[in-house]
């Protein structure tokens, strides 16, 4: 690495890659039982878009790592516990019924685009470069998420009160997207990160339009919030996730699959 | 391929001067391996042989997505877990254009998905076997879409152009599946006891349902005349049976796995394996709905469409509402 050029910080890539981790790993539970064959297919094409998006954060994150040195992509992925992950609370919540699933993708996808445009400009090449190749990814994730917000919101009755019902359970994890601590600031300083507080605004005016356009109402943009997820402080879905998800690097230590 | 026992409503072929002129014309393209096309005139008998051989072979791909989809979430390595949703994507895929192609026989989506769901509609009998390891999902990979595709390479070649040209698709990309699945069983039985050991394990218990996916013996195939002579099946059960355990034999041995057959032996005479008959008593029994998953499979399927109608019923809601206006405009 050019010694010139600030890194993220480990832990900050480790945000990133677990978010796309976990909404990955959310995504394949849909496996064969979406509502129709068209939907199956495509958000299997996210859940690939976004663990290979895992994979390059981790890899990257694993190369950065001082505590553990060196640990791979899947060192990082099934053998730390859910203290040690470092994704927003939104993408671990379980995905309940189809409308839950899309709303929660919709308003991630909106962050996602705009975290991944400001990443793209990162100081740090190796981040900008993987941004650079998640943004167009992400761009037909958003344009996805949004067609389908807008057609199941303005849709039939029970499919708008089926994607407002979504809207209000999932609101509440949409603030931590925007709270900032020390390490956003530090990477914010260095060029290699953001301030996500800075993504409020645009992504309000995004979402708000499109929500619009679903004849849905939305919540108070003032409301309380959750967080916690960006420090390692989980709900009690994730410890479900991970004890599925790593299974069988844990249950036979040191094999090779 | 994945369609077993395919009804061709003919107990015995019928001789060229049984048809009236119609029907001989169309044997004799087929017999000049000219490909027949969906406006083309057939008889009514090859249409409903095919829709239900196609939709056969539908079904077996989007049920064939849940014993997979049963351990895509606790996939080893995210590499393995990426190609396996890769996998499970491409049969989907398969699906859509399998029922694409039965859709210009004269039948709907909706239509083959209500007979799927009420029992009327069969998929391959192996998909009702569980999926209890992670070697399971390499020896699916190794053995039942390397079975699949024994089956699937000759119809490349058959009378139907759509379902010709799918398969030609479809099998491009079920090799690469039968390699990624044969790669997960080198890695077992290159890993610890352990793996090993659950390699063999999931050999033992595919070995046979995966023998029995070719169909019951040549002499209880009632319909394989018929469809033969229509070319919609180009080899008997019996022989791309053959095929697959000499295919397969030399695998397992490099993989250091024993195949669970006491009477297979290698017959120099006939330059082929000799192998024992699978219990086609339970073949029968997983083909009338008393296999260990026949209830699971079937009802998840269910149970996604139900819980899905909100979905589609809303997207066509929408398209209504928009379409209306310019509809009207251009009245």
């Amino acid at each position: 690495m050019d010694a010139a050029k600030p890194a993220a910080p480990f832990e900050y890539l480790l945000r990133l890659g677990d978010n796309a981790l976990v909404l990955s790993q959310r995504l394949s539970e849909w496996c064969g039982k979406g509502p129709a064959l068209e939907e199956d297919m495509a958000l299997t094409n996210v859940a690939l878009d976004l663990i290979g998006q895992a994979r390059l954060w981790l890899s990257y994150a694993g190369e950065l790592d001082s505590a553990g040195a060196g640990r791979s992509e899947d060192e990082l992925a099934f053998l730390r516990d859910a203290g040690e992950f470092r994704n927003l609370l939104l993408v671990e919540q379980p995905n309940g019924s189809y409308a839950d699933t899309l709303m929660r993708q919709f308003l991630f996808d909106a962050w996602h685009a705009l975290a991944l445009r400001e990443l793209a400009a990162s100081a740090d090449p190796r981040v900008a470069e993987i941004a650079a190749k998640a943004q167009k990814e992400v761009a037909y994730h958003l344009r996805r998420s949004s067609d389908l917000v807008v057609r199941l919101g303005d849709g039939t009755e029970k499919s708008r009160a089926m994607m407002q019902a979504a809207l209000e359970q999932l609101w509440p994890y949409t603030g931590e997207m925007f709270q900032g601590d020390a390490l956003d600031r530090d990477a914010a300083a260095s060029g290699a990160g953001f301030d996500p507080a800075g993504l409020r605004a645009p992504w309000l005016d995004y979402v708000g339009e499109v929500l619009a356009e679903a004849t849905l109402k939305q919540p108070p943009a003032e409301a309380w919030m959750h967080s916690g997820g960006k420090q390692g402080r989980h709900t009690e879905k994730l410890g479900f996730l991970l004890a599925e998800m790593q299974f069988l690097q844990r249950a036979y230590p040191g094999a090779r699959w | 391929m994945y369609a077993q026992m395919v009804d061709t409503g003919a107990k015995r072929v019928r001789a060229a001067e049984e048809m009236d002129a119609d029907e001989r014309a169309f044997q004799e393209r087929i017999d000049r391996g000219v490909k027949i096309e969906p406006k083309d005139f057939m008889p009514e008998h090859y249409r409903k042989t095919l829709i239900r051989q196609i939709s056969q072979h539908a079904h077996s791909e989007i049920v064939g997505q849940l014993p997979e989809g049963n351990w895509v979430t606790r996939a080893p390595t995210l590499k393995r877990k990426a190609i396996l949703l890769a996998k499970i994507q491409d049969e989907a895929g398969h699906g859509l254009y399998l029922y694409s192609a039965a859709e210009t026989l004269g039948i709907s989506r909706d239509q083959m998905l209500a007979d799927l769901h009420s029992g009327k509609a069969k998929y391959s009998s192996i998909f009702n076997y569980p999926t209890l390891s992670w070697a399971d999902i390499g020896a699916i990979g190794w053995l039942v879409d390397g079975a699949a595709i024994m089956n699937q390479i000759p119809l490349c070649r058959c009378s139907f152009g759509p379902y010709a040209r799918a398969m030609t698709r479809v099998c491009k990309e079920e090799s690469f599946h039968q390699r990624q699945g044969y790669d997960i069983m080198i890695a077992l039985c290159r890993g610890t006891p352990e793996q090993k050991a659950m390699a063999q394990d999931a050999l033992n218990r595919w070995w046979w349902p995966v023998v029995m996916m070719f169909g019951p013996p040549d002499e209880q195939s009632v319909h394989s005349a018929q469809s033969a002579q229509w070319k919609i099946k180009l080899f008997s059960n019996d022989e791309l049976r053959q095929r697959f355990v000499d295919q397969t034999v030399p695998q397992a041995e490099y993989l250091g796995l024993s195949i669970p057959d006491q009477a297979l032996k290698w017959n120099a005479q006939r330059g082929h394996y000799d192998f024992g008959q699978p219990d086609w008593n339970e073949f029968f029994e997983v083909i009338k709905g008393n296999g260990p998953c026949n209830r699971d499979r079937l009802a998840t399927r269910v149970k996604a469409a139900a819980d899905g109608a909100w979905f589609r019923e809303a997207l066509v809601a929408h398209a209504a509402k928009h379409q209306a206006p310019q509809a009207q405009k251009a009245a």
